[in-house]
């Protein structure tokens, strides 16, 4: 299992292959099917994003309450193919770690290999898990959509294996 | 206890903990995967999920976080007995109660909308539940709770089998809606199959062959051969847990039948994720 930093520098990335276990500490973004919508009209409208995300990374989660004296509830991953169509148009924005489970469209493969990013799936179902390894949660932006807003999660040891290497090797 | 209350302990419960049979199953898949592979790199990402699945649970126990986020949607199965000598009003009324209550106390994340198509406007409580209503011999009744994800749900599937359909074309078929879902619904999976009756009931009938207790065949021996087929079947697909590639790609599979018409032969696929949770209150008339 290799230990890396979030966001993640260039040779980290570069050098994880399809099946790599890897434990992620650092930061990362937290958005799912209406983030992705807006993140794109914002860009095809050509305004400004909220965030800059150049090198950083997204999960595809929508989590279950927190229980009490916790920040975050039972979080692991959702469906990556709902994020398929809005994918390369963040990937073209300097998106490099995308987190989520389940296979992507081919037009993802092809755009993970022209930007040099990686696909990595986390452990399906296994929300528990990934409750512990939250640090901390904070809103960032689209706050109006609630449970959906786009949030900046901090995380220690959150586990993962990779699916789609910036190099065009892949698990499917 | 209340009917209310125990139906809400049970669900609360259910989110939490899987089931004796179903949580020694997940272990079995591990082992198996380690004996009947564990070298080449599927093999080894899916040992590596069985073993966050196992952690998971331990820690959703110990710490009573939900196993999942998706607490899923209440799919709920009253079986009546004939003889049962009180309102079936008040056994609706305890169920809406438990579940909603349920949904509340035990942190589940409001996962249903109001309808389908038009702003899918979230009703805030997990509720309605869906109820399925069936009479049955005795004077109990028995209420059986699915907590069914979508991520799994979404595979799920119906086939018209052509009347004359062999045993062979039954097991392609499942292989193949399995192979289509792929790492979507979280394997490894449990699959329930309805066949025979209308396209409606074959669905139906694939939901209570879930039900059943993981590890009991079918009791007429064709029928549980044909479940061992078609486990074969499946995990000869190779997609292995967490759609990573690998030996083990489902838990179990549960057949039920019943009559059907003349010209067809309805078959309901229904695919649950390895978080297999379901309530079981027995209510004493
Ligand atoms: S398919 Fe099952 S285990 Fe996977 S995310 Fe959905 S409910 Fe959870």
């Amino acid at each position: 299992m290799k230990n890396l930093h979030l966001p993640i520098g260039e040779e980290d990335l570069r050098s994880l292959r399809a099946y790599d276990s890897v434990s992620f500490s650092g930061t990362l973004y937290v958005g799912r099917d209406q983030v992705h919508q807006r993140l794109v009209k914002l860009l095809e409208e050509g305004k400004p994003l909220p965030v800059e995300l150049e090198g950083q990374a997204i999960y595809y989660m929508g989590p279950s309450p927190p229980l009490p004296g916790m920040i975050m509830g039972s979080c692991g991953p959702t469906t990556s193919a709902r994020m398929d169509p809005f994918t390369p148009q963040l990937l073209g924005k300097g998106l490099k770690v995308l987190i989520g489970k389940g296979p992507r469209s081919q037009a993802v493969h092809d755009a993970l290999k022209k930007e040099k990013a990686v696909y990595v799936q986390a452990f399906g179902g296994c929300g528990a898990l990934y409750a512990k390894t939250i640090v901390s949660v904070e809103k960032v932006a689209f706050e109006d959509l609630g449970p959906e807003a786009l949030l900046r999660l901090e995380v220690k040891d959150f586990p993962v294996i990779v699916a789609i290497d910036s190099h065009g090797g892949s698990v499917f | 206890m209340s009917l209310a209350k125990r139906i809400e302990k049970a669900l609360i419960d259910a989110a939490r903990i899987l089931s004796e049979p179903i949580h020694k199953r997940i272990e079995w898949a591990r082992d198996e995967e380690k004996r009947l592979d564990g070298k080449s790199v599927g093999s080894k990402a899916s040992i590596a999920v069985l073993e966050a699945i196992l952690e998971n649970l331990r820690i959703s126990k110990n710490e009573w976080i939900p196993m999942c986020q998706d607490t899923g949607m209440f799919d709920v199965f009253v079986d009546v007995g004939r003889s049962y000598p009180l309102s079936h009003a008040e056994i609706e009324e305890a169920i809406l109660t438990g579940c909603e209550k349920a949904a509340k106390n035990g942190y589940f994340r409001p996962s249903v909308v109001e309808e389908p198509l038009f702003g899918r406007k979230n009703t805030k409580t997990n509720t309605p539940p869906i109820i399925w209503w069936s009479l049955v011999e005795g004077k109990n009744v028995e209420i059986n709770v699915l907590l069914k994800g979508f991520g799994s749900e979404n595979t799920c599937a119906t086939r018209m089998m052509n009347p004359t359909a062999t045993e062979e074309q039954i097991v392609a078929a499942v292989a193949d809606i399995v192979t289509l879902a792929g790492g979507k619904p979280c394997p490894p999976i449990f699959i329930g199959i309805g066949l025979g009756g209308t396209m409606e009931r074959a669905a139906y009938l694939s939901k209570r062959a879930l039900l059943r207790e993981v590890g009991v065949p079918n009791s007429v021996e064709r029928y549980a051969k044909l479940e061992e087929k078609i486990l074969a079947g499946v995990q000869a697909t190779g997609i292995g847990a967490g759609g990573l590639g690998g030996r083990i790609t489902a838990l179990n599979v549960a057949i039920e039948y019943e009559p059907t018409h003349i010209a067809g032969l309805p078959m309901g696929v229904s695919i649950n994720c390895w978080a297999d949770r379901i309530a079981r209150v027995v209510w004493e008339g």
